[in-house]
């Protein structure tokens, strides 16, 4: 099953939309609930993370029975130097964003260490996509 | 991962229930449907929180408590009476006119219940600081809160706190008191005074307990008709001395809002009404909210103050206990005897985990689920949003799961109704057996 969010650029009230009504689906699919905690943080992280950064993109979510897979892709500033940005505490985020409670540098670090599999793609000047794949164990 | 016995408090009278479909508007978990002209409960849904109670215009929700001649079956009758119990009254009247009447009303002891509070206030902060990886800890204190967590935020039920609220500390001592004084176990009954129906349900089938010092209930507006009737009847009531001493500052508000969080270091919230207790926790289950150490979660607006049972307003009964605490807080020494059972009720502070029990779940099976949700969302399409609720659930998105679920049809939907009419797929006669299907006979002429 495939479900897709928009992700508007600066609006920080709707940062946690896209991440809040995939968690309702991840409910009724009955996914383990703390395997739903460690999806939703990660999209949520991306979702800020688009938020704050770019100018705009969206989320592409997939769940099959053995695993779900988050595309993040947006059009805006790319990141010039992946491995600095993954490391926390790294943060390029403005003054207004850290006013906000955001920006801390986490985000990145975040999403790696609740994800299976994170793989980041950027072009400076084009954008950035992420890749965030979460395993599902069989359930008895 | 389903409790098999899960039992609840609020119970619908078909009796007296007009179909009229208040309760299933104002339900925070969605548990009600309307079927036949009658509200259904979908058991494993209810969390006891009270809201129906508090919205049926005909009483047809009652909150079941035990019979209170039940009382008589014990030689040694308990009275556990919460701090807001004696918040109801006005200043008038005394503490121990209060008590004195609870025992001419047939009781012969009277335990508060909030006693146990000061013991158990170290405890939570020694809690919280063994445990910084369950943050945001979450208060054991109200049971609505417990159920919901287990329902609706699955993930969050390790993020509880496993130590005993007041309630079960007190039963345990006021049991242990009077067996240590010769009492045969079987002859005492411990009967609590409860302000809500979530409370009998946690006494009935505990979570996180194997069974329940309690032995029965009564709902607390059936004591305060007793006592305040007795109270009036008889104003030269003698005031008995009962033997416990006054609760300190911080035991009397124990069960209003900011009652414990305003004793947990750090960042300490405290949330109330079940409402914004979901808002909150939607965000704290999606990572949007961190680095919380305590939350004080209380499904009644005004905590226990607003429990559906009190009968005055929960405004004037939180100001009173405030104004009490304020004159007790020089009292705080005083012992109540309670000490000296530390090291017993210490040993037996702790719960089991309490595991979750989602409600959300369309099927077991994830690949039915997906079929189920499949089915939901196109259903949800043919649908007008308008959350009208005349199909008998209470709004479309429900509406479209109970056709998943094949709990409903989709031709309960009034304006699926109309346009069949118009394209003849439905005649008149069929349409208005859809809508009696939901609302019952009654509310039409023919």
């Amino acid at each position: 099953m495939r479900f897709e969010y928009n992700i508007e650029a600066g609006n920080f009230s709707k940062a946690g939309d896209a991440s809040s009504s995939f968690k309702k689906i991840l409910k009724q699919l009955n996914v383990d609930p703390q395997i739903i905690k460690r999806i939703v943080v990660s999209l949520y992280e991306g979702e800020v993370n688009i938020v704050a950064h770019a100018n705009g993109g969206k989320a592409i979510c997939e769940v099959d029975t053995n695993l779900v897979r988050i595309h993040l892709v947006d059009v805006g500033p790319g990141i010039p130097d992946i491995n600095k940005a993954m490391q926390a505490g790294y943060s390029t985020a403005s003054a207004r964003v850290r006013e906000m409670g955001f920006g801390a540098g986490m985000g990145l670090q975040n999403i790696k260490n609740n994800a299976d599999i994170l793989n980041i793609q950027s072009e400076v000047g084009v954008g950035t996509e992420l890749e965030i794949i979460v395993n599902l164990p069989k359930a008895g | 991962m389903d409790s098999k016995h899960f039992h609840h408090a609020l119970i619908i009278n078909d009796d007296h229930c007009i179909g009229c479909s208040h309760c299933m508007n104002v339900c925070p978990t969605e548990a009600i449907r309307l079927r036949n002209g009658k509200a259904i409960l979908y058991e494993n849904r209810c969390v006891d929180c009270g809201e129906c109670f508090k919205a049926c215009p005909v009483s047809a929700i009652i909150i079941d408590q035990d019979d209170y001649k039940r009382i008589q079956a014990f030689n040694y009758r308990i009275a556990l009476v919460p701090a807001v119990f004696m918040g109801q009254f006005c200043d008038e009247i005394s503490r121990d006119q209060i008590y004195s009447a609870i025992l001419a009303n047939g009781f012969t002891h009277v335990y508060e219940v909030e006693m146990s509070v000061d013991l158990l206030v170290n405890q939570v902060k020694t809690y919280a600081k063994s445990h910084p990886d369950k943050k945001p800890l979450i208060s054991s204190f109200c049971p609505a809160i417990i159920r919901l967590v287990q329902v609706k935020f699955p993930a969050l039920t390790e993020n509880i706190m496993l130590l005993k609220p007041p309630l079960d500390i007190t039963a345990l001592y006021c049991r242990k008191q009077l067996t240590d004084q010769g009492v045969n176990p079987a002859e005492i009954g411990v009967f609590y005074i409860t302000p809500c129906a979530a409370k009998i349900a946690a006494i009935k089938s505990p979570v996180g307990e194997d069974y329940s010092m309690i032995t029965g209930v009564i709902n607390m507006d059936t004591l305060y008709n007793k006592v305040f009737k007795h109270i009036r009847s008889d104003r030269s009531l003698k005031p008995a001395v009962v033997h416990n001493q006054l609760l300190s500052g911080t035991a009397l508000q124990w069960s209003l809002t900011h009652g414990e969080s305003n004793h947990i270091p750090g960042r300490s919230l405290a949330i109330d009404e079940i409402h914004n207790v979901i808002e909150f926790l939607e965000k704290i289950e999606s990572g949007e909210i961190s680095d919380i150490d305590f939350l004080e979660l209380r499904a009644c607006d005004e905590s226990c103050a607003g429990g559906v049972l009190l009968t005055t307003n929960r405004f004037l009964v939180a100001e009173r206990l405030g104004a009490y605490s304020a004159e007790n807080k020089t009292k705080t020494d005083e012992s109540t005897g309670i000490e000296a059972y530390t090291d017993y009720l210490l040993r037996r502070i702790k719960i089991q985990p309490i595991s979750p029990r989602s409600m959300m779940k369309l099927d077991e099976n994830m690949e039915e689920a997906m079929r189920k949700m499949d089915k939901s969302g196109r259903m949800l399409k043919c649908l007008p949003l308008a959350d009208c609720g005349v199909c008998g659930s209470p709004n479309c998105q429900a509406f479209a799961n109970d056709i998943a679920l094949e709990d409903a049809d989709i031709r309960q939907c009034i304006f699926i109704q109309k346009n069949r009419e118009q394209t003849g797929e439905l005649s008149p006669d069929e349409s208005l057996e859809m809508l009696k299907s939901v609302w019952g006979n009654d509310k039409f002429f023919s």
